[in-house]
């Protein structure tokens, strides 16, 4: 009794689990800001000895350098940054082509690699294995040299008429512009906006009724045919702009750089070999009894696809698949390797001019950062409405 | 019981084999040839499959026979680039001539037994890293002998070596070295970062959380970036840290939050009563997870940690951008010869032979050992 006793007497504060919790928490801060605090001296220190002024005061001034495409307006007068601003549009450029090309070609490949063809199956397999095994630099670089290593535009190659490819990169025809063509993007997005008003109704109308509606056609007349509508009613205006060889370069037309083409063919290609992946193990995830119990109902093997087993596969696809997104958009700064003035090529010309390191780092973290939660939200939201409904 | 050894030669075996024998052809079922039985099921099984075969076959027609034509049938083999220009298919004299320079960048050509015998020690030591049987401590010390190996190698300065300053580094050691380094070191972060992610400390899973979504957030160039700029002003005055750590240290800081993501969900598949029962026997937090939880949740994290150390291995090759001297920037460097430039492709299908061996050896290895591990869960 009396040691029990001694026990209770000795019991320090040290015994309790949430005092002890509470010092290691102070103590990793103290850590934390200590070497946070020595980091700051130091990079303070540095700084004043070579004369750079801290502060983001230096996005104010004048650039002073050229960037070679943009989406705005921009000249070497303008300030840093717009510079960035310039960058980070190339970014998300890139980025929003790349997913779209990646997402297609993967889902093409990852379902050929199901197919029961064998050929097919084995040249996805091909395509998927050779790819994603070979660094995205690598590839990068091949893809531009073999773009720059295309005639020059007096040679250019000609593939279809109007279209030019030249070691100035890719010259398409793109239509005039018109003054009918404001109203040609107000009736598509009436036709859109019908569509999925159809859309609400038709599958209120199958929940309640049971009587389908096609409202996939439906919505696709109607997307598709508005804008037609106006188009012919105003008369069919349209007249190209050609690309011609003047000189040493063509004018005119639409433009992709030979960078950027670069890029975007070795963004696509690379992410498309983890999509597939992605999209096969999705499909596979779903049992075959769910496809045999769908064809024991009698439906059709299109309709098995898009009513049982994709909206299954999706749930199991989405996450993976958009940190696939994530790491492509992350990827497009390998720009810098071939010279596609991308957000982190500007602020590298940036830091080197101002030396204004650690603001520059900065900049591109936040900008990134900022990307990936907004399309984590984004993802997010779409998964949750894919997810399964559980009680 | 008999049927299953048809090269037995006891009279039983033969007069059983005797009988067996009719029932058995009579049980292959009539029709078309094997072949073509075969193709008609997985080639031309219907309409829409036979267009598919035949696009297939389409694009094969057009690919196969000039990338041969180009790879083998034209190819020069040898010679210079002079040689090279005459020659209408793929100069693969190009890595006959450069290849010491792409696998070795700029180590002093003399001494190129050096980094060939580091990168024969590394290869070692992985491919002994894959054997499960050698999953013993003597591993860890194998490594940490190899590396001082590999280190006395590289450096010199002894026995007889002439010295050789990191920034002459590079090439296939390199990029090898970065990559075990890069996960080795990144191993230890980022259990500490996964375990702080699952504390109950609100502080402490706050600055987890922070670091882990942080670096995640960023592109790797990023970071090797403001390794490279950023490093030597963290520094105080007149410490200098050398090119190839900081880039290093780039590579593990990045690393470690992507291989923390791994370790969370090897901790997550731990079942809770297993810490419940820690718990219960008294088991401190540092115990309790040094001998209950971590021994079976990194037993699951082991084919994604190969996975994690292939990406990485790909990722080495950015650090051409911060200007080292990796397996890529020395390719790229030795087609920087005007006489070699015309033929990039075949210098870059050379390396990406290299990093595609590597990666696709360790793939395979990885599922294969997915495979072994799910053994003991499978009933």
């Amino acid at each position: 009794m009396a040691v029990g006793q001694g026990h209770v007497v000795k019991r320090s504060l040290l015994n309790s689990a949430r005092f002890r919790g509470i010092v290691y928490q102070v103590l990793v801060v103290l850590v934390v800001l200590a070497v946070g605090w020595y980091l700051v001296r130091n990079t303070l220190v540095n700084l004043e000895a070579r004369g750079i002024a801290t502060g983001l005061d230096f996005l104010e001034r004048e650039a002073g350098f050229g960037i070679g495409e943009s989406l705005i307006a921009y000249s070497p007068a303008d300030s840093y940054l717009h510079a960035l601003a310039v960058g980070l549009l190339n970014t998300l450029q890139v980025s929003v082509l790349g997913i779209a090309a990646a997402t297609v070609i993967g889902l093409v490949v990852g379902i050929s690699r199901l197919s029961g063809n064998w050929l097919v199956a084995r040249l996805a397999t091909l395509y998927v294995e050779g790819v994603r095994n070979i660094p995205l630099l690598l590839q990068l670089f091949v893809w531009y040299g073999l773009v720059t290593a295309l005639p020059g535009p007096r040679q250019a190659l000609n593939p279809v008429p109007g279209i030019f490819l030249s070691n100035r990169g890719l010259k398409v025809p793109l239509p005039e512009s018109h003054p009918l063509y404001p109203w040609l993007a107000l009736a598509l997005a009436v036709g859109l906006l019908a569509a999925w008003g159809v859309r609400r109704w038709a599958l209120g109308r199958h929940a309640r009724s049971g009587r389908p509606f096609p409202w996939v056609l439906t919505g696709i007349a109607l997307v598709l045919g508005l804008p037609a509508l106006v188009f012919v009613a105003g008369g069919a205006p349209l007249v190209w702009n050609v690309p011609q060889l003047r000189g040493f370069n063509f004018v005119g037309g639409g433009a992709l750089s030979p960078e950027f083409a670069a890029l975007l063919a070795g963004l696509s290609v690379y992410t498309a070999a983890f999509i597939a992946e992605i999209v096969r193990s999705g499909i596979l995830a779903v049992p075959a009894g769910q496809t045999e119990a769908a064809q024991a109902l009698g439906l059709s093997r299109a309709k098995t696809l898009r009513l049982i087993v994709l909206p299954q596969a999706l749930r199991v696809i989405i996450p993976p698949l958009s940190s696939q997104y994530l790491n492509l958009t992350k990827n497009s700064s390998l720009a810098v390797a071939i010279g596609y003035p991308d957000l982190v090529s500007v602020a590298n010309t940036t830091i080197n001019q101002t030396g204004q390191a650690v603001e520059g780092v900065g900049v591109v973290m936040a900008a990134f950062l900022t990307i990936s939660l907004a399309l984590s939200l984004l993802m997010n939201w779409y998964n949750e409405r894919v997810a399964l409904v559980t009680r | 019981m008999i049927d299953r050894q048809p090269h037995d030669h006891s009279a039983t075996g033969v007069a059983a084999a005797d009988v067996e024998e009719p029932s058995a052809v009579s049980l292959q079922p009539p029709g078309p040839p094997r072949l073509l039985g075969w193709a008609r099921e997985n080639l031309f099984g219907s309409v829409p499959n036979t267009v598919m075969t035949l696009l297939a076959l389409a694009l094969l027609w057009e690919v196969v026979p000039p990338f041969l034509s180009w790879a083998l049938v034209h190819a020069q083999w040898g010679g210079d680039g002079a040689a090279c220009r005459q020659a209408e298919g793929a100069c693969w004299a190009l890595v006959g001539e450069r290849h010491r320079l792409m696998l070795f960048g700029v180590y002093p050509y003399d001494q190129h037994w050096r980094p060939l015998l580091a990168t024969a020690i590394l290869v070692t030591l992985l491919a002994t890293s894959a054997v499960r049987a050698f999953w013993r401590p003597w591993l860890l010390w194998a490594w940490l002998a190899g590396f001082a190996v590999i280190a006395l190698l590289m450096w010199g300065g002894v026995l007889g070596m002439p010295y050789v300053e990191t920034d002459m580094w590079g090439g296939l050691p390199l990029t090898l070295a970065l990559a075990v380094l890069g996960i080795a070191l990144a191993f230890p972060l980022s259990i500490v970062l996964a375990l702080g992610r699952r504390s109950e400390l609100p502080v402490i899973r706050a600055f987890s959380v922070a670091y882990i979504e942080l670096v995640r957030g960023i592109p790797l160039v990023s970071v090797l970036f403001m390794a490279s700029v950023m490093f030597p002003l963290f520094l105080p005055e007149g410490v200098t840290i050398d090119k190839l750590l900081r880039a290093l240290v780039g590579m593990v800081l990045f690393t470690a939050a992507y291989l923390a993501e791994a370790v969370r969900g090897g901790l997550q598949a731990v079942p809770r009563g297993q810490e419940e029962a820690a718990d219960a026997l008294g088991l401190s937090y540092w115990r309790k997870m040094r001998l209950i939880v971590l021994p079976q949740a990194l037993r699951l994290v082991i084919p994604p940690i190969v996975n994690q150390f292939i990406s990485c291995f790909k990722d080495t090759s950015l650090v051409t951008i911060v200007g080292l001297y990796d397996l890529l920037a020395a390719t790229k460097a030795a087609l920087a010869d005007p006489e070699w430039r015309p033929f990039f492709v075949e210098g870059y299908v050379a390396a990406a032979l290299v990093y595609w061996s590597f990666c696709f050896f360790m793939s395979r290895y990885s599922q294969w050992l997915e495979h072994q591990l799910a053994t003991g869960q499978k009933r």
